[in-house]
């Protein structure tokens, strides 16, 4: 029985011993000289998990229904492992150029990718929370990892303290549920739910959904992103904008679907609030913006609002929109960070957006993939961006919510105005003097082409991604 | 229903007389005492100098990390308690999950220790 349980979590089980073991050898032996080949062989062991992950099939339940391992959780379960694997592998030069490189890192780039496994497998309130603070925890720690940089240990402590903050929301919605439906599985939850709801479940529901807005960064939980983004340094906060974006939606999905699946109507409107509210404000908020990390994260804000879109229809169409969304959106921002990574000026990082001014003349492939990549994240229709926003606002019109794809479409023209603002600086702004630095580690350059390179040939059919969510998304939503 | 409320009355008891005494000795303080403060009786005492320092300076971190690793420890006894009252009933499952359980916070213990967080000076 318990042998069979094991069998099922074996991929975490890996990841975790991988990581304990890491740290005892590394703190034991070369301590930070290891630090470059870890970080490495971490990436290589998440591309090893992802593919045995997507290897499996059929639908597992281990520990009396804790942990679920459907085809939508492997779906999210390789997107995040393969997004964490390219952002760790641009941050070790980056890192390491810096001093910034401890052993630590992909340790506990590790210990939140098990997390974040957890969490879109969870099938228990318990086994949710867990894989919530794992990832949570490690997180934290990583966002203040430039210790004697004012910016980035506030990132951490404001991150921290607004991230216990909702963890305490959640856990009051977690706890008020249990209390009416009897039970924290969540096949008993979707029972009590059908069999007559009551006001405190409800309540507990929207704590519940507070809690899981504050983790995807959904307006009017999103006043710690732009703040965290901008104090981290970048490649924690590439990592940031992707993984866990990603396992957060996936959490969101679960919750909704599985155990609150029974009664649409009552979360329905709670998360279209939350979807046209993370559109507009990402949208207007990201037009004053003169640092690009606070623009991503505004943009961040915005990606989130149209996946929200996706989950708000509650149908299976929507689940596969969104998780094909957060799949485009990953990749897109893989590329965008490894182009923002580059920016350097004499050897020093630089994150303002007016250093891009004519950047077409000095780094003209950087400058035409980073085009592709921008024409891209504001939906612009050759790229595969487009087809990511079509499918959220096809799947929002099938469940009869025309007026917030209008809504959708708006947000989407104005948004698009900040990124195209980004390409006029780059081929008509003025000319600088001090230009960017022409050299750019070989391994930045590498996933900027591969992104933007993605992002006009997935147009042929989305590299079978649109199926692969289908499949996954029938799984969690029956 | 008036069964169940009746096992709880004790604690009902208890409650009345620690927010009832509570009160009373904030109040005795305000009615009875006698007081008249002076400049030199309301500032800050610091044995016997006059304040030179803000309260609000900067801790070694240690006092942190020594009081961190105290409240692992302290919840890790948390768990074994209960697991160490119920060892006769217990499945063997149980047990290497504890065991499991105490093998990972040792991990963290030798790496705290390795790494010299424990060191003062």
């Amino acid at each position: 029985m318990v042998q069979a349980d094991l069998n099922i979590i074996l991929p975490e089980i890996v990841i975790s011993v991988y990581a304990m073991a890491a740290l005892l050898v590394a703190v034991y032996s070369a301590k930070d000289k290891l630090a470059a080949p870890l970080t490495w062989a971490t990436a290589g062991l998440f591309v090893l998990v992802a593919v045995w992950v997507s290897g499996m099939t059929g639908e597992a339940t281990a520990f009396n229904g804790m942990f679920i391992n459907d085809g939508f959780a492997r779906f999210a379960k390789v997107t995040i492992l393969v997004s964490a694997a390219a952002v760790l592998i641009m941050s070790q030069a980056y890192m390491s150029r810096r001093g910034l490189l401890k052993f630590e890192y992909p340790i506990l780039i590790a210990l939140a990718a098990v997390g974040m496994m957890m969490m879109v497998s969870a099938g228990n309130l318990m086994s949710l929370y867990m894989g919530l603070e794992l990832q949570s925890l490690a997180l934290y720690v990583v966002a203040s990892f430039r210790r004697e940089s004012v910016k980035s240990t506030e990132a951490g402590m404001k991150y921290f303290v607004l991230g216990a903050l909702s963890s305490g929301l959640l856990l009051y919605g977690a706890s008020l549920v249990y209390g009416f439906a009897g039970t924290t599985d969540f096949a008993g939850i979707i029972d009590a739910a059908h069999h007559g709801g009551s006001i405190g479940m409800l309540i507990g529901l929207v704590l519940v959904v507070s809690g899981l807005a504050f983790k995807v960064s959904a307006v009017p939980f999103h006043m710690w992103t732009p703040d965290v983004y901008e104090g981290s340094p970048t490649p924690v906060t590439a990592f940031f904008a992707t993984a866990p974006k990603v396992a957060a939606m996936g959490l969101f999905a679960r919750v909704l679907h599985d155990a609150f699946g029974s009664v649409t109507a009552d979360w329905q409107q709670v998360v279209v609030l939350l979807s046209i509210l993370s559109m507009f404000l990402g949208a207007f908020a990201a037009i004053g913006q003169t640092d690009i990390k606070r623009l991503m994260a505004y943009s961040s804000i915005a990606h989130m609002g149209y996946a929200l879109m996706g989950l708000a229809s509650g149908t299976a169409l929507g689940v596969q929109a969104m998780l094909v969304y957060m799949a485009i959106y990953v990749t897109m921002n893989v590329g965008t960070f490894a182009f923002i990574l580059s920016m350097e000026k004499d050897g020093q990082p630089v994150t303002s957006i007016a250093s891009l001014n004519m950047l077409s003349r000095a780094a003209p492939a950087k400058a035409i993939a980073m085009l592709v990549l921008l024409f891209s994240l504001a939906g612009v229709p050759p790229m595969v961006g487009f087809f990511g926003k079509l499918m959220v606002l096809q799947a929002a019109l099938d469940a009869g919510l025309t007026w917030l794809a209008i809504a959708g479409v708006i947000a989407s023209v104005i948004g698009a105005y900040y990124y195209l603002r980004i390409v006029f600086l780059m081929y008509f702004g003025q000319a600088q003097e001090d230009a960017l630095d022409h050299r750019s580690a070989p391994v930045l350059t590498v996933m900027l082409m591969a992104s933007a390179i993605i992002m006009v040939v997935g147009i042929a059919n989305l590299f079978g991604v649109e199926s692969a969510a289908m499949a996954a998304a029938t799984t969690l939503v029956q | 229903m008036e069964e169940m409320l009746r096992e709880y009355l004790p604690i009902l008891v208890f409650l009345a007389i620690a927010i009832g005494l509570g009160i009373v000795l904030i109040l005795a303080a305000v009615i009875v005492a006698i007081r008249n403060p002076d400049p030199e009786k309301v500032s800050a005492y610091e044995c016997g100098f006059n304040a030179f320092d803000d309260a609000r300076m900067k801790f070694d971190v240690r006092f942190y990390l020594v009081s961190i690793l105290f409240i692992i420890f302290d919840l890790e006894i948390a768990f074994l308690f209960p697991w160490a009252v119920a060892f006769q009933d217990i499945s063997m499952t149980a047990f290497w999950s504890m065991m499991v359980f105490l093998g990972v916070l040792t991990i963290g213990f030798a790496y705290e220790w390795k790494k010299g967080a424990l060191e003062w000076e």
